[in-house]
């Protein structure tokens, strides 16, 4: 008889041999005394939550999700995923009117893109910060995102005629934040993408990745909207055999990892063929012969960070391996840890000195850079370090199409 | 990604391998499965205490000829007398140069002592943990020992037992401030390294002098556990300065404060010459052409190959998951590559404890130049390196940490010599 087939879990918490290690690198633990830390969150609680749920811990709603602890985990546990599938399970708490505005970031931006100049004078407005701050608990020091005046579908609604044309094509998820916040880093996407001689196409039907909506604890909205996803990469993968790549970090993680991992989603099929621009342009680069226009004469400064769910996939390389093409570029590249803000956490008037709290160090170092910008992969990590430090901030992609000459 | 040197393990041994090779221009990458063992070191590094027969070692550099005539599989026999001093040599110096202050030397060993206050032989102490010279007293009359109130992974009472027995009297003082009574909130995670984050602020370490000082009364030196100088050098400098007493450290149960130092210097010099870093990825299978390896796959590159000229095993023993043992067989996860194990399970361990246990001797079949056997014939540009080596037993002899280093300097050679 094998006993040990009725101890085995849907996760491998098994596996955790208590070195605590991920609780070392879990840059909450560090800030925020009330979060007991991933080893006591997740596989150790979970022991105790399979034999009653009731010893559910609410402060697991500190876990900011950064998996931080499963880059460190030398036991490969899914510690973070452990943690996150607990909140899901079993958390009794109701997400607020403030947690349902914040995760649903494509209904707010739909609504907000037509009337985007008002949007963005009345939410930078002290009195109105306060009221958010008093009534929906948004932390009131949190500069917003701005909005665009017309989002990045739009405008590439009047494109799609001349991508197609490119004998190479990719699908682009341009995610939220480059449709309603900032449609010119798409318009950088495509021109990037344009000089090595692929077009860009949207899919069929691209609702957002849902990673908020996850963190706030509409499951069943984020599985909807995932399963709708995962369709339309089917279509673009198997059907039309284009890959889909996109230039949010998080993005790509959540659709990669999070829907089969924390939603049940599964995508094994096309799981491979999803990714980041970077690597997806690293790749091309080095299997063709493609030479980049370069400008002659540019000169830039810039600190590469690297965002939690990047860390996570490992592929900050290939965002550095890019920028160092570009002539004259001075790279340093930031030490690798979290910013603090994690998605819609920072703006929660209850995490606001945690988040900052864990982000200090990082501001240091780069304050104490002599930079023109920090580069990232992530858009909340760009509000973040903009909010925080005197450095802008830009997306990889961004810079290497402005480094790249311009084409007739 | 195309590199000089691909290294498969981030531990002493492939850190140490990858700095080496970065300092002579080499691009290197180090892939690793999480965080090392590092991070659960004492805090010292041993050369050699004793030979397979259990004769205890004083001197590793006369010491290594008798061990390479006892156990001629040993790491050290493939280096042979000569190497084994040189590259020792050089380790020492590599570490201190990565910015690793460290005491000891190659033709001495002194004592350590462990978390239970016993004195155990090694070669190399980082300077802030108490290392002393000889095998059966401290050089002080009475000590004071410190520690923070509910800290259970440090156990005063055991060590002011052993002192006594060496001679010295010790005071035991707990102690407790209000921003320890935070982290007290989770008993279980009131941890090394959680202490240690505290006495990264300057405030709170100015509340531990202030303490120190009042409190230590006529001790001669003071006795701390390692829960300070995680994010910083110079800690127990300043205390002592402003103390105006000799403060050391003793080793803690882990995770090790003064190890999770020493792996953060180790990787941030091994960046600084260039390396990549690649933490938190698995690597899943190889390409081979004939006898070498041209292309490695991880899990998190997928269809991107890691391609480089040569590559290094430094995966660490059963606890890093270097080597997998099933009821069955023990095998190497990454390559598949030889292993040398007895077929009869039960000749593995020894049912005494405490005894030497044969599995401990088991790992990867190299030859005489750490290139890795597969199938009996030896790879020509896959080398191994550090504690999934075969032929030692690191807790009997006293040689683990001085296994890993000195392989992994003497492939680094090998590699460069090319």
């Amino acid at each position: 008889m094998n006993l040990q087939q009725h101890n085995i879990s849907d996760n491998n918490f098994e596996q955790c041999i208590k070195c605590t290690v991920c609780t070392v690198y879990c840059p909450v633990a560090a800030v925020n005394p009330d979060y007991p830390g991933p080893k006591q969150a997740g596989p150790d609680g979970e022991r105790l939550r399979l034999k009653r749920p009731d010893f559910y811990d609410e402060a697991l709603k500190y876990c900011i999700n950064c998996k931080r602890c499963e880059v460190a985990c030398p036991s490969n546990v899914r510690i973070g995923d452990i943690i996150q599938m607990a909140r899901i399970k079993y958390s009794k708490k109701k997400p607020k009117v403030r947690d349902f505005i914040l995760a649903n970031t494509d209904l707010v931006g739909t609504l907000s893109t037509p009337f985007a100049p008002v949007v963005n004078a009345t939410l930078g407005l002290k009195p109105v910060k306060a009221i958010l701050d008093g009534v929906m608990q948004i932390d009131h020091r949190r500069t917003f995102p701005k909005y665009a005046f017309g989002t990045f579908e739009s405008w590439y609604k009047k494109q799609a005629e001349k991508q197609a044309c490119f004998p190479q094509q990719v699908s682009y998820f341009h995610g939220c934040y480059v449709n309603y916040n900032n449609p010119p880093l798409g318009k950088d996407l495509v021109k990037v993408m344009n000089a090595m001689g692929v077009g860009v196409q949207l899919l069929k039907k691209e609702k957002c990745c849902g990673v908020a909506l996850i963190s706030n604890g509409f499951i069943h909205q984020a599985q909807k909207q995932a399963a709708q996803n995962i369709s339309s990469i089917r279509e673009s993968v198997v059907d039309k055999q284009i890959p889909v790549i996109a230039t949010s970090s998080t993005c790509a993680f959540t659709i990669r990892d999070e829907y089969p991992h924390l939603l049940g989603i599964q995508n094994a099929d096309v799981r491979d063929h999803i990714e980041l621009a970077t690597r997806y342009i690293y790749r091309l680069l080095s299997q063709k012969e493609i030479k980049l226009n370069f400008k002659k004469n540019t000169k830039i400064k810039v600190a590469y960070h690297t965002p939690c769910h990047l860390e996570k996939l490992g592929w900050a390389y290939y965002s550095i391996e890019l920028l160092k093409l570009i002539p004259n570029i001075e790279l340093t590249v930031l030490d690798s840890q979290c910013c603090g803000i994690a998605g819609t956490y920072g703006f929660k008037k209850e995490n606001y000195k945690t988040s900052q709290n864990i982000g200090e160090s990082l501001f240091k170092q780069i304050e104490a850079c002599d930079i023109d910008y920090v580069v990232t992969d992530c858009e909340t990590c760009k509000w973040q370090i903009e909010m925080s430090t005197s450095k802008p901030c830009e997306h990889p992609i961004s810079i290497l199409a402005k480094a790249l000459e311009d084409r007739e | 990604m195309k590199f000089d040197t691909i290294i498969v393990g981030g531990g002493l041994a492939g850190l140490l391998c990858g700095i080496r090779l970065s300092k002579e221009g080499q691009r290197c990458v180090v892939i690793s499965a999480g965080q090392s063992a590092l991070h659960f070191s004492s805090g010292s590094f041993d050369l050699l205490n004793a030979l397979p027969d259990g004769t205890p070692v004083r001197n590793p550099l006369a010491g290594v000829e008798e061990l390479i005539r006892q156990q001629p599989l040993h790491p050290y026999a493939k280096l042979g007398k000569e190497k084994f001093g040189e590259l020792a040599v050089l380790a020492r110096e590599l570490l201190l140069e990565a910015g690793i202050a460290v005491k000891g030397e190659e033709k001495a060993n002194h004592y350590r002592v462990t978390p239970m206050g016993n004195l155990k032989p090694t070669w190399l102490t980082l300077k802030d943990l108490l290392a002393c010279e000889s095998d059966s007293h401290l050089p002080w009359k009475k000590i004071a020992i410190f520690n923070v109130l509910g800290f259970l992974d440090f156990y005063t009472q055991f060590i002011a037992d052993e002192f006594r027995k060496m001679g010295t009297e010790s005071s035991i003082h707990s102690f407790n401030f209000p921003v320890l009574e935070c982290i007290r909130k989770n008993p279980t995670e009131m941890r090394s390294t959680n202490i240690a984050r505290l006495f990264d602020k300057q405030e709170n370490l100015e509340e531990l002098i202030r303490l120190l000082k009042t409190e230590s009364g006529e001790a001669e030196a003071i006795i701390l556990p390692a829960i300070v100088g995680l994010g910083q050098d110079d800690v127990v400098e300043q205390l002592q300065e402003k103390v105006g007493k000799t403060i050391c450290l003793l080793p803690t149960l882990p995770p090790s404060v003064p190890g999770i130092h020493t792996q953060q210097q180790l990787r941030k010099y091994f960046q600084h010459l260039g390396g990549v870093y690649m933490l938190g990825d698995t690597v899943l299978r190889a390409e081979k052409e004939g006898r070498k390896v041209v292309r490695v796959y991880s899990y998190n590159h997928g269809d991107i190959p890691f391609v480089g000229k040569n590559v290094v095993l430094a995966t660490g023993s059963f606890f890093s998951q270097g080597l997998i043992a099933t009821s069955e067989r023990i095998y190497e996860p990454v390559f598949d590559l030889d292993v040398s194990f007895s077929k009869d399970r039960e000749q593995w361990y020894n049912l005494d404890l405490f005894a030497a246990q044969p599995y401990q001797t088991f790992g990867v079949k190299t030859d005489d130049s750490f290139r890795a056997m597969y199938r009996g014939q030896a790879f020509e540009n896959l080398y191994v390196a550090g504690a999934v080596l075969e032929g030692f037993n690191a807790m009997k002899e006293g040689c683990g940490a001085g296994v890993s280093v000195l392989s992994a300097l003497s492939v680094a050679e090998r590699i460069l010599s090319k």
